[in-house]
């Protein structure tokens, strides 16, 4: 990094530094995540079989069906940057807007599978939680407040992506100058990540 | 580069006299520039400050004799945690990084700005918004928060008052910081000048290196925390809460694991400046440069480790009591390193005692002080002695407001002929130094010894054998607040009517000392090319 840093000043565009920022940025997100991954540990060193029996009442196929759709919209992802550095600016459009849709659908499924657990009762604070033990309704407190908090990131994450959408569609992003399509990358992809650990750890300890 | 060499040339416009795209107040609350960022932050800080401070010297006023004085225990209640809000989140964790770090980072290593100068802008927008969120949680909902600053569960999660809005202020706040963090430490990547390795960087720099890092990898914590916080006082999920099996105890390891390393994060600024003042001042290179600058790392690494010392009555192992208070003896080595490098520093120098030093040598004094409590803090058998009592108090005072914001102050003076062009007036500083001092020792030295008799601390009333002593801190508080308002009007009125600076005051030698005062907008005329380390000093 040192021998470039005389470069770096000179030009106003300075793509390492952008990376570096970004990375930066997302240690911060993984931290933020973190604090609830121990929480989820904790409690569930406390409570095994509750969670264990919280977990029976998730649904597998839709989880699994959700963590496909987000895996193949980091792909779409990535192949819209690389569409891009080669120069082809409308398939990197269409790959852009692929993942849009495939992070929306993830969202549908969502709402689908918080609809049926609260139409059921199992939110938190309701009646029929508080029957339950207290490990379930950590369980179900946790489960909320991750996927929710995750599903925060996902919307926030479509919204940079039809940011990215314009830019390119505009020409500010272009195959020499890409590093913001790429730091969007960067952060759909830990959107991702986030879910390949929280997907386990809810709906596989069964 | 001499200063001769920078007289014969033209300069670029100052900072101050660029004329932009916006007029007024717009050209600063719209402006990318660094030095105009660091302003805004400084006039903000300091306001807040002087809130602050009031609602400390009401809270001191309430104290001046048993019972009640002024103010209703709910009152006082309140006035503790917006004291302790605004102080911590307001002024002093933003402090030194936000202000004197914005203005004097780029220019300490040759660069024209930081590295992303509109996130920067970002930060400061965001700091504003959340100091709003804190002011309006004071008059809406169930009136201001009464939990103390560190927004304990389960009581944070179960009292009337407007708690969830405060917490989101801390967590903008929060947000704002971490900006500033990756914002500097990607600077210090990307935009040293030609020639300047990690070993000619500056200290104020490195210090700030340091504090960028705790800054990114620990606030996150507290925002995952206190978010937690709301969404536990809207939802009811149960992870705090004991009645639904919540452990309120994970969240006070939670809100130390990032609370502590900010501690960090308000001192190793403030030692960085101390850093930086020093060998000016002694007229010598600094002692031990590579010992100070990884001590700087070396607080910030082992300080993460430490959080568990603040619950050591909480409800823990004691093997984990034991390992924690190792650890924060540990934690006093670096601290001690630094300390030992900069008395060394003045062998054989040529001390001039100004202002800015005189600020200096009393962090010195004062952080020992704090310092060495706070080893007595984390002996164990003592800590169940002293724990939540006015000892507390005292330390950190002493560390960080006997610490940092006299660093802070003595940064100013070195810095502000700098930033403005203009030099203060030396003899009324020494005289608001001299009551700034004294008063801070008479305000928090008796609070040692009420505390160590056993006076816990947030208490609205005390029993009359405290009364001599609670007394004596009051008076200490109005001379302290006296030689405060002497220090900020000399310093303002310099704006209006001190002489002309010149680009190097102070002979300093790090590399804002070789372009004019006020800098240009572009900080130099001529990106420098460094070829040797910060504080090696020319034969003159």
């Amino acid at each position: 990094m040192q021998e470039s840093s005389g470069h770096a000043m000179e030009k106003h565009v300075d793509y390492t530094g952008s990376k570096i920022g970004m990375w930066l940025f997302l240690f911060t997100e993984l931290i933020l995540f973190g604090g609830m991954f121990l929480l989820y540990s904790v409690y569930r060193y406390k409570h095994p079989q509750e969670f264990h029996a919280g977990a029976v009442e998730l649904d597998v196929v839709l989880g699994a069906f959700n963590t496909v759709i987000l895996l193949t919209s980091s792909m779409t992802m990535a192949l819209s940057i690389l569409a891009l550095r080669k120069g082809n600016k409308k398939l990197s459009l269409i790959l852009q807007l692929a993942t849009i849709g495939l992070g929306l659908l993830f969202l549908v499924n969502k709402y689908f599978e918080w609809g049926a657990k609260i139409h059921h009762g199992l939110y938190p604070g309701s009646e029929q939680i508080l029957q339950r033990g207290k490990g379930e309704i950590l369980f179900f407190g946790l489960y909320y407040t991750m996927t929710g908090l995750h599903g925060l990131h996902v919307l926030i994450g479509l919204a940079v992506i039809g940011f990215t959408v314009y830019m390119t569609q505009r020409e500010r992003i272009t195959a020499e100058d890409f590093v913001i399509l790429e730091n969007t990358g960067l952060y759909w992809h830990l959107v991702d990540i986030i879910w390949i650990y929280l997907f386990p750890l809810f709906y596989l300890i069964t | 580069m001499s200063e001769n060499e920078i007289a014969g040339t033209a300069h670029q416009e100052s900072y101050l006299d660029y004329r932009g795209k916006y007029k007024g107040i717009l050209s600063w609350i719209l402006s990318t520039d660094h030095k105009r960022i660091g302003i805004l932050y400084m006039v903000s800080l300091f306001s807040f400050f002087l809130v602050g401070m009031c609602l400390g010297l009401a809270m001191r006023f309430e104290l001046v004799s048993p019972g009640r004085t002024i103010m209703s225990p709910q009152t006082y209640n309140s006035i503790f945690t917006l004291h302790g809000v605004i102080m911590i989140f307001l002024f002093i964790i933003p402090g030194i990084p936000a202000a004197l770090g914005n203005f004097f980072l780029p220019l300490q290593i040759g660069a024209k700005d930081v590295a992303f100068p509109r996130l920067n802008l970002l930060s400061w927008y965001l700091y504003m918004a959340g100091a709003l969120l804190a002011v309006l949680s004071l008059f809406t909902g169930g009136g201001p928060p009464d939990t103390g600053w560190t927004f304990y569960a389960p009581y944070s999660i179960e009292t009337g008052t407007n708690v969830p809005l405060a917490v989101f202020a801390a967590f903008v706040i929060g947000f704002s910081s971490i900006l500033t963090g990756l914002n500097f430490v990607t600077t210090m990547h990307r935009l040293r000048a030609p020639g300047m390795g990690w070993m000619r960087m500056p200290l104020f720099p490195w210090s700030l290196y340091a504090t960028g890092w705790v800054q990114i990898l620990a606030t996150p914590v507290i925002g995952i925390t206190l978010l937690l916080v709301i969404i536990e006082r809207f939802f009811g999920i149960g992870v705090f809460d004991p009645a639904k099996g919540g452990d309120p105890i994970l969240y006070q390891h939670l809100f130390w694991i990032y609370s502590h390393p900010a501690v960090y994060v308000m001192i190793l600024p403030a030692m960085g400046v101390v850093s930086e003042i020093i060998p000016t001042f002694a007229r010598r290179t600094i002692f031990g440069y590579k010992a100070i600058a990884f001590s700087s790392v070396a607080i910030a690494s082992v300080g993460s480790l430490v959080w568990a010392h603040h619950m050591f009555t909480s409800g823990m192992s004691d093997f984990a009591r034991v390992v924690f208070s190792l650890l924060t003896f540990i934690v006093a080595v670096p601290s001690g390193i630094k300390v030992f490098n900069w008395v060394a520093t003045f062998y054989k120098g040529s001390v001039k005692t100004d202002a800015p030093l005189l600020y200096i040598l009393a962090f010195i004094f004062l952080f020992s002080i704090g310092g060495f409590t706070g080893l007595m803090n984390s002996a164990l058998a003592l800590n169940l002695h002293i724990h939540d009592t006015y000892f507390i108090v005292a330390h950190f005072h002493y560390v960080m407001f006997g610490g940092t914001a006299f660093a802070f102050f003595g940064g100013l003076h070195y810095w502000l002929p700098k930033m403005s062009g203009k030099m203060y007036d030396e003899r009324k500083a020494k005289i608001a130094w001299l009551f700034v001092f004294t008063g801070f020792n008479l305000l928090y030295f008796p609070m040692f010894i009420i505390g160590y008799l056993g006076m816990p601390r947030r208490y609205y009333d005390y029993p009359p054998k405290f009364h001599n002593l609670n007394l004596t801190s009051t008076i200490g508080s109005w001379i302290l607040a006296t030689g405060l308002i002497l220090m900020f009007t000399n310093l303002i009125l310099s704006l209006y009517r001190g002489q002309k600076a010149g680009s190097n005051p102070w002979g300093g030698t790090t590399l804002e000392w070789h372009t004019p005062s006020p800098p240009p907008l572009e900080n130099f005329d001529e990106i420098p090319h460094v070829t040797g380390g910060p504080y090696k000093r020319t034969k003159e």
